[in-house]
């Protein structure tokens, strides 16, 4: 291409790009959430499931005539797992796009930068992954609301159904950052009230699943059971070389969260028998009537059954139609207030509730044991849900410890 | 045609440097969809200005940059947040000094090697940085990074002014931005900034001519940092919050692209690389999912069609720089 | 049982070698390029990405991990051949940033080509039957197939030795690395060098990633990952020196491994201290030559 022509049309594209959009046709306005998601990146998949929970909300919101009398817009940023990007996302998305509410954010770390400014804008933020910090002083708002579980009630209920039903002794494998060192401080000390005893911990750096080195410490020590506190990439690696070593056959393995989508990813082969906790499956839908009719709402929508994520973008959105309902006002402190008021909610899986010190969502939790492959149902049926931790406020930290008066 | 029309005024805008910023940054906020991406333009211009001191005038190519951006933030955050103190003066004055004497320590181990070898020692220090703001959570907030950085409102001539609004918080960078500007034409225009351009020329005929051109380098780095670090204070009192990745090698990846894109060596040319690249991706998101594979093949067009970067481009035929 | 952090020590240092012979190989790679062309090559980790999802497809459409062992590279490097052909040859004479903003872009295409071509989600190869298996060392149970990574990071380093020293396209390009000049002058046509060195730089980067599916899972960030190491270890080797490429990426291969076992917090940061101290120490690398890269 000739260099002129290139930069003709280089610099009218740039142009167009830069300059704000001049119209925009003015209905009545709609109330306009806004959804920063890692949309690329290494959690692109679970961040698509967590889309279209949000977008399956808003279109049956929007279907019976939205909140107020007006549509709901949600706006979705990709947030790219970067702290920065997320909050350069969240101040276009509040000053340029002038949302009322922000729902979002996958990675605890970008979490917090989202949070930093909606607090500042004093926008009702809600939060939808886990992290210990965001419902704890000094990061919290009254603006700051958080609708995922977190480290500290997965791995208390972890360990309580693990010392029931897997073994009193226990192995933790960890990531040596803010989550994994989380996951490990509180199984460990729940793993100790209950009577039972942490063998041994192995902290290993996130990103380089590398545990041929170790395994055989982990075997000799004989736990009953190890709890693989092993994220993302490296949750496959990890399971993969316990099985090559036979660990698998020599102690029971538990991590903190099943994901849909490691396990279909890994396989039922390599995930076969492991335990992890989960706040929502599909499978559900055999047993309550709520998760049936999300699961075929969404399964007609989007042609595959939702995940875990999902539930979350799902009731953030609902949660934020139902407090401007109730406030009648999209004023962040009225909604705000409102929820904190009348608390309880259930919008696909049964009765969450929000806790008035720290806006913290309350919601059942289930153990799931993956099937082998025979088993596997379908596509996507891989999950046999074995027990169910209820709702507890006991789970989390109470409000002094996390530092309201 | 467009080009041939947007010559005269790149020429013109070369001339007169610092007068065209003042008078196109002071209205850069309303051409753009939201006052914080001027901000945020404004701010890695800033950034990739320091980085171009040393890469486009001195020669030296640092791989590590993040380090004195990362000071920066971290220091005038930690000011703010940990130490508690209330002058955002004092807390910017903390930033520009741990990036300034990070500068001078680092800046005298790499410049021992020269070429790709002082490249990746600059990598090195900046990672052994990230390093220990990943470990130090009390300090630093470790992974999660520094959070509840207080936007206390400046105090100016004994007034208090707020700088919770967009539009406040730029014209409070832009005052510093002009200021960093202002310096560094001062610096190019000098003798000592003939002196780096030598050396990047030629820096065996720069020591043969006499000149004590480790102390100059030296100086190149220091001053190099000290632009980086104040756009890294900045952005910590922009975001108030200070990501820990803010020292990771990505970021300093991210402004040598900026800077290439824009055309290394030329003075505008960070500024036009960091508003190209930040607008793109801004824009480019909200269209395409898959915008990171269209902002890889707009990058490699303009390598392969603007050798000098956009505003090398534009600068160089005919005018000096 | 026996003295356990021995056994521990002797297992994580086994390990090490196969880190290593990865690193090697991307290394090797690198080097070539940079020692040759004079390209810093930041789309080489995206190369290694491609090998293994290219695996992953021929594997699922022949059944045979022996048949992606061998086409996965060797598609990779034909991808590497068009590469230079028609991007990167035409930054020749340029100034030297040109290339690295050029593959830069193109690794940031790359990796998100792949998701489009692949799924967001991560894919799965398995080792062949064959290899599957641990074997006993003693102080260890050792998977079989990581013992085969080991072999054939060998066998090519041979194959790569031969070549180089013993046929008269190798003669050209170890004198076209020392000097280019003189090499053009003497009437020789290094435009063809260079895309074959390219492309052979590329399909190692490939082979290394199709050895890697198995251990770490396929998936688009991989590459991501594995770059600034790789640019690490050429520079403790040494620009251009292949023999440096070797011995730092097999070396740096055992310490990221042993400090993983022994001081997990230090891990990623290991390299660059050792990086910094080699060059500290000897100014350009283990094995390189002054004023190659300055």
């Amino acid at each position: 291409m000739h260099r002129r022509q290139f930069l003709t049309t280089a610099t009218t594209g740039a142009t167009l790009l830069a300059f704000p959009a001049v119209l925009r046709a003015q209905t009545k306005d709609p109330v306009r959430i806004g959804f920063p998601l890692p949309l690329t990146g290494t959690f692109a998949a679970i961040a698509a499931d967590l889309q279209k929970g949000a977008q399956l909300a808003m279109d049956e919101l929007n279907t019976k005539g939205g909140v107020m009398g007006r549509k709901i817009d949600v706006l979705f940023r990709d947030d790219e797992l970067k702290p920065a990007v997320g909050a350069q996302r969240t101040k276009e998305l509040i000053e340029n796009q002038k949302v009322d509410f922000v729902v979002g954010g996958l990675a605890a770390h970008v979490q917090m930068a989202i949070n930093e400014q909606s607090k500042a804008a004093k926008k009702l933020f809600i939060s939808v992954s886990q992290s210990d910090e965001i419902s704890a002083k000094p990061d919290t708002s009254p603006w700051t609301f958080h609708e995922a579980l977190n480290p500290t009630i997965t791995s208390r209920a972890m360990a309580s159904y693990g010392i029931q039903n897997l073994g009193k002794k226990w192995w933790v494998v960890y990531a040596d950052y803010a989550w994994g060192k989380q996951n490990n401080a509180v199984f460990t000390a729940a793993v100790a009230k209950l009577g039972g005893t942490v063998l041994g911990s192995t902290p290993y750096p996130l990103g380089k699943p590398e545990f041929s080195a170790h395994l055989p410490k982990i075997q000799a020590a004989k736990p009953d059971a190890i709890y693989a506190v092993t994220p993302g990439a490296d949750n496959v690696p990890f399971l993969k070389q316990a099985i090559s070593f036979g660990l698998k056959k020599d102690a029971r393995i538990a991590q903190p969260l099943h994901f849909l989508y490691y396990t279909k990813e890994g396989g039922a082969e390599v995930f076969q028998d492991i335990y992890g906790a989960t706040h929502f499956c599909h499978e559900l839908a055999e047993t309550l009537p709520q998760a049936k009719r999300y699961v075929e709402a969404f399964t007609k929508k989007f042609n595959q059954p939702p995940d875990a994520y999902s539930g979350y973008g799902y009731s953030g959105i609902m949660e934020v139609a139902r407090g401007v309902e109730l406030a009648k006002s999209t004023d962040s402190d009225a909604v705000a207030n409102a929820l904190r008021k009348n608390r309880e909610y259930d919008h696909y899986k049964g009765k969450q509730w929000w806790r008035a010190c720290d806006n913290k969502s309350f919601q059942d939790l289930w153990i799931l044991k993956v099937r082998s492959p025979q088993q596997v149902k379908g596509e996507w049926g891989f999950f046999d849900v074995i027990g169910k931790v209820a709702a507890n406020e006991e789970l989390d930290r109470t409000c002094a410890e996390k530092g309201f008066v | 045609m467009i080009p041939a029309a947007l010559r005269p005024v790149a020429a013109w805008v070369s001339a007169h440097p610092v007068a065209s910023f003042i008078v196109f940054f002071a209205v850069f906020p309303f051409l753009v969809p939201y006052q914080s991406l001027a901000t945020q333009v404004l701010i890695y211009g800033l950034f990739a200005l320091g980085f171009n001191l040393l890469y486009g005038y001195t020669g030296l190519l640092s791989f590590g940059h993040a380090a004195y951006y990362g000071l920066g933030a971290y220091g005038a955050g930690i000011a703010l947040a940990k130490l508690k103190l209330t002058s955002l003066w004092l807390a910017l004055g903390v930033g520009l000094a741990a990036a300034v004497i990070g500068g001078a320590l680092i800046g005298f181990f790499c410049l021992r090697r020269r070429g790709i070898y002082f490249a990746m020692l600059t990598l090195a220090f900046a990672q052994m940085l990230y390093f220990i703001a990943f470990h130090a959570a009390d300090l630093t907030g470790g992974d999660d990074g520094l959070r509840g950085i207080p936007l206390h409102p400046l105090g100016l001539f004994g007034a208090s002014v707020s700088l919770r609004t967009p539009l406040a918080f730029y014209f409070f960078a832009y005052a510093f931005v002009v200021l960093a500007v202002a310096a560094l034409r001062r610096i190019l225009d000098s003798p000592f900034g003939a002196v780096l351009q030598a050396i990047r020329e030629n820096s065996d005929r720069a020591v043969a001519c006499g000149y004590d051109i480790n102390r100059i380098k030296l100086l190149s780095f220091v001053f190099s940092a000290l632009f980086t670090g104040l756009a890294g204070s900045l952005d910590a009192l922009r975001l108030t919050v200070v990501p820990v990745d803010s020292l990771y090698w990505t970021t300093s990846g991210q402004v040598v692209i900026m800077t290439l894109l824009g055309g290394a060596g030329a003075f505008f040319g960070p500024f036009v690389g960091a508003a190209t690249f930040l607008i793109l991706a801004d824009r480019l998101s909200l269209f395409i999912e898959a915008w990171p594979l269209v902002i890889g093949l707009i990058f490699m067009a303009f390598v392969l069609f603007l050798p000098r970067g956009i505003w090398g481009t534009l600068v160089a035929r005919g005018s000096a720089r | 049982m026996p003295d356990l952090p021995l056994q521990a020590l002797a297992a994580q240092a086994f390990t090490g070698l196969v880190l290593g012979g990865i690193y090697v190989l991307m290394a090797i790679g690198l080097s070539l390029i940079f020692g040759l062309m004079t390209v810093v090559n930041f789309a080489h980790g995206s190369f290694y990405m491609l090998g293994a999802f290219i695996a992953f497809t021929v594997i699922g459409l022949t059944k045979s991990f022996w048949a992606a062992l061998i086409l996965a590279p060797l598609v990779v490097g034909a991808l590497g051949f068009l590469v230079e052909r028609f991007l990167i040859r035409r930054l020749y004479g340029r100034s030297p940033d040109d290339p690295l903003l050029l593959t830069f872009g193109l690794s940031l295409a790359m990796v998100e080509g792949a998701k489009l071509i692949w799924g967001k989600i991560g894919l799965q190869v398995d080792p062949p039957k064959q290899l599957a298996a641990a074997v006993d060392l003693g102080f260890m149970n050792f998977p079989v197939y990581r013992l085969f990574v080991i072999a054939v990071t060998a066998a090519v380093l041979v194959a790569l030795w031969l070549f180089l020293a013993k046929t008269s396209v190798g003669l050209v390009i170890r004198a076209g690395s020392r000097d280019a000049l003189m090499v053009r002058a003497l009437g020789v046509d290094l435009n063809r060098v260079w895309l074959l060195v390219f492309g052979i730089g590329i399909a190692m980067a490939g082979l290394a990633g199709v050895l890697a599916g198995p251990m770490r899972g396929v998936y688009a960030e991989m590459g991501v990952e594995i770059i600034i190491d790789s640019f690490v270890i050429v520079v403790v080797g040494g620009m251009g020196s292949l023999a440096g490429a070797i011995v730092a990426g097999l070396l740096m291969g055992e310490i990221v491994s042993l400090t993983t076992f022994f001081a997990p917090k230090l891990a990623e940061l290991i390299i660059f201290i050792v990086m910094a101290i080699v060059l500290l120490v000897r100014p350009s690398g283990l094995f390189g030559e002054a004023g190659l890269a300055e």
